[in-house]
């Protein structure tokens, strides 16, 4: 029902995100619903009439006060409930980072995205390294790791179809990793004020399939073959 | 010069103009004027909100109402990215410590503490007077910044360094500079309003006034002002270290000179968070008050709300990594910081339900202050519950910097600083200046203040949702939030709708004070120490000091005939 609000997600750790949420909005969701209802309820049920006076309850007395830490425990119950949901998905994504062949730097700076590919050597600062500018190409069903920096303020990379985000902060290297399900060109924003620019700072995700990948690689390392992939 | 303290019978008539009305120690002068300087920057916050709203709507078109607004800042009425980024940080700077601070702590604190309590003056009045005029020109040290080379600051209204650290990133110069000293005349203002709210609440209550008897009001201003007090000294220095880095070239939160940018950000959020609930508990405060008069019952469980408000704003300060999820902290930060604010809403809970609680059973009258005050309660529950999506570490990553989180804001701060303080104003306005407001065009207010904020905030969820960033100028540049910008030519429509609204209050709030219908003493039959004297108040506000012989909240009592019992009356009053 909730689906068309969310960009779509052909990350694997998305679903997790998108189910807490879920879960999150219905339990928050008929909490709403009964309290708005309550209210409204007594609003017309104790609304004022001649001759009728008010009940004399402050409250004091555990009997009375029952009415309102009853509905708080099950509110603590709840959080609780939520939180441990929570701390399952946040383990999920950025607890243990796994194994990736795919290594890829992204710089920001004011207002674009610097992206570094460390070549087939799989070493950053060597000859066959590859810089471009705001396009990202990665394969599909791998899992790909980023090391994200950034050059002179803060900027956060933001893919929503991956429910990627994480800023990048000067002076600091920052990992982060996801695997892509599904072929395509998504967008890049960035999700961090830096500056003027900021809503100028777009790049491209070009998540390829197992050939186009090696068709990509080889076409910009040619005279590689492609087993060192 | 005789006069100061000492004054019996409260002969202040004699004091010149100027000492009346403008440089005045009487914390009721000094609570309005509180109130005018909020009122004044909502407007200029309001049509902040406007140009941005229209920018966001119909992008780089020229803003109807802004062709006044010199090169280079706009052009045409049309404006430019960089005015568009000091409009978002000016626009919650103000609104936060312009409007909601003065409004419900600088206002009604100063106005009903002392006559809560049954006090003559503030502890302080000098340093009360001080406050006042710390806070004015606070005020117009932010003004001033957007006048200045360079414009207004626009790193957001939370500053994150380096942005903020270094001109070269922005191109503001001074206008950054001018807002970290508005900023910090702002939070010297408070500190003396919060050190004068506590001693005067500890010191100055009349006999039989023991805590557990204050009015809930006193109880939520003088916990804000603790919390204030016990947070904002990391961001005094942080907004120093600040200052620091962009004058004189040191780097507190500049990599290449060794300082660290998330160090900021701590600094900003451990007061941030707690902040929030200083702008929040006073506002409840006055809903404390207003719904036992129109329910005709107590407060259901004071004590409990008393504890539950103090327990939040312990835990205040255990919250603030909440914000900085996806800022590159170490991730095993988050869980902890997750729980912690889950568990805010306990506390919360607690005091949303002693609100539902003393609803049952009542005799409610739907009078206007009961209308806003109901409105808050309503719409706050939205931002508590939206609150738990953005405290949970694994959504927040997605909606992080996203529209949710701006909606989810507004519904916390929006029905506690406006409905709610629309609430104490039509409520305790009769004893502020003596004429009832009008009640149609209140309700008219109120249903158009409501209907419209709803509709301009919930299809923000929506937004937020879809990945819609926030700080944004222009959103057309992205395809994949092409698809929703019909949402925010509606969002537009309705916050133009919301801020027209407010000509309804406008012209109600003056019209009442100069022709409104003169007020009873007493128009609500509230049982609490302000409504015993009469208008015009004197400067020393109680001929004879009141004794107190009950609680604030003894509304129809079992045996007696009347419905109200005032606290400084030992038996029920003889006209019921
Ligand atoms: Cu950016
Ligand atoms: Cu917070």
């Amino acid at each position: 029902m909730l689906d068309h609000w969310f960009p779509k997600n052909i990350s694997t750790y998305g679903g997790e995100i998108d189910s807490v949420f879920y879960l999150i909005f219905y339990i928050v969701g008929i909490g709403f619903l009964l309290g708005e209802a309550a209210i409204f309820y007594f609003l017309i049920r104790y609304r004022r009439r001649d001759g009728k006076k008010a009940a004399f309850v402050n409250g004091e007395r555990w009997s009375q006060a029952a009415w309102i830490i009853i509905p708080t425990a099950i509110v603590l119950v709840l959080d609780l409930w939520i939180d441990f949901a929570g701390a399952q998905a946040y383990d999920a994504i950025k607890g243990e980072m796994p194994v990736s062949e795919t290594i890829v730097q992204v710089t920001g700076k004011q207002f674009n995205w610097i992206i570094n590919y460390p070549g087939p050597d799989g070493i950053f600062g060597t000859e066959d390294d590859l810089t471009k500018e705001n396009d990202l190409y990665v394969p599909v069903n791998k899992a790909v790791k980023t090391i994200l920096k950034s050059e002179d303020v803060i900027h956060s990379f933001f893919v929503p179809v991956l429910r990627l985000k994480q800023d990048m902060v000067p002076g600091r290297t920052i990992e982060a990793w996801f695997e892509a399900t599904e072929t395509g060109k998504y967008e890049i924003a960035c999700a961090e004020l830096c500056g003027y620019g900021h809503y100028t700072m777009r790049g491209f995700l070009h998540i390829l399939s197992e050939e186009d990948y090696a068709a990509w690689v080889s076409e910009n390392w040619p005279d590689t073959n492609s087993e060192s992939n | 010069m005789t006069e100061q303290k000492n004054a019996e019978n409260g002969h202040s008539e004699e004091l010149s103009f100027w000492r009346k009305y403008v440089f005045s120690t009487d914390h009721k002068v000094v609570g309005k004027q509180y109130l005018f300087i909020a009122l004044f920057m909502a407007i200029l916050g309001g049509v902040m909100a406007y140009y941005m709203r229209w920018q966001l709507a119909w992008p780089e078109t020229a803003v109807p109402g802004a062709g006044w607004i010199p090169e280079p800042t706009a052009f045409g009425g049309i404006i430019p990215p960089e005015f568009y980024n000091a409009l978002t940080t000016m626009h919650g700077t103000i609104m936060v410590f312009f409007v909601g601070m003065p409004f419900l702590l600088g206002a009604f604190g100063n106005f009903l503490l002392p006559l809560m309590i049954g006090a003559k003056d503030m502890a302080f009045p000098r340093l009360n007077m001080m406050s006042v005029w710390t806070l004015f020109l606070a005020s117009l040290v932010m003004i001033a910044s957007f006048f200045v080379e360079g414009g207004a600051a626009s790193a957001g209204w939370t500053g994150y360094a380096p942005l903020s650290a270094d001109p070269i990133h922005t191109g503001v110069t001074w206008g950054l500079n001018l807002w970290i000293l508005g900023l910090a005349l702002e939070f010297t203002s408070f500190l003396m309003g919060g050190i004068n709210f506590l001693t005067t609440t500890i010191t100055m209550r009349a006999p039989g006034m023991t805590m557990y008897r204050l009015p809930l009001m006193v109880w939520m201003q003088i916990t804000a002002a603790v919390i204030f007090m016990l947070s904002v000294g990391p961001l005094i220095a942080g907004a120093i270290l600040l200052l620091l880095d962009r004058t004189v070239g040191t780097g507190f939160f500049i990599p290449e000179l060794g300082g660290d940018p998330l160090l900021w950000q701590h600094l900003f959020w451990f007061f941030g968070h707690p902040e929030v609930y200083v702008v929040l508990l006073p506002g409840f405060g006055a809903i404390m008050e207003i719904l036992p008069v129109f329910s005709r019952k107590p407060i259901f469980a004071y004590k409990t709300i008393i504890w539950s408000t103090i327990i939040a704003g312990a835990l205040s300060f255990l919250v603030w990594a909440h914000h900085m999820f996806v800022s590159g902290m170490d991730p095993r930060l988050a869980m902890p910081f997750s729980i912690t604010t889950i568990l805010i809403s306990v506390p919360f809970a607690v005091v949303i339900f002693a609100f539902m609680a003393t609803l049952w059973g009542g005799s409610i009258r739907f009078t206007t202050p009961m209308l806003f005050a109901l409105g808050t309660v309503m719409t706050f529950i939205v931002g508590g519950a939206t609150g738990i999506f953005n405290g949970s570490a694994p959504v927040d990553i997605f909606i992080h910097d996203t529209h949710f989180v701006v909606a989810h804001f507004h519904f916390t701060l929006f029905p506690d600083v406006f409905l709610g303080g629309f609430a104490a104003l039509y409520f305790w306005f009769p004893k502020m200046f003596g004429r009832m407001m009008n009640e149609t065009l209140g309700k008219i207010h109120f249903w158009v203040t409501t209907i419209a904020f709803n509709a301009v905030f919930i299809p923000m969820f929506v937004l937020g949702l879809g990945g819609s960033m926030r700080r944004v100028y222009n959103p057309l540049q992205y395809d994949f939030l092409k698809p929703m910008q019909g949402i925010n030519e509606f969002i537009t429509y309705a916050a133009i709708v919301l801020l027209l609204g407010q000509f309804i209050f406008m012209f109600n709030f003056f019209w009442s004070m100069f022709k409104g219908k003169k007020a009873e003493r007493n128009p609500w039959n509230a049982t609490t120490l302000e409504w015993s004297v009469s208008y015009p108040i004197p400067h020393d506000n109680f001929a004879t000091i009141p004794t107190v012989y009950h609680g604030p909240y003894e509304y129809s009592l079992p045996g007696n005939k009347s419905d109200w019992q005032p606290q400084h009356e030992e038996n029920e009053p003889v006209s019921g």
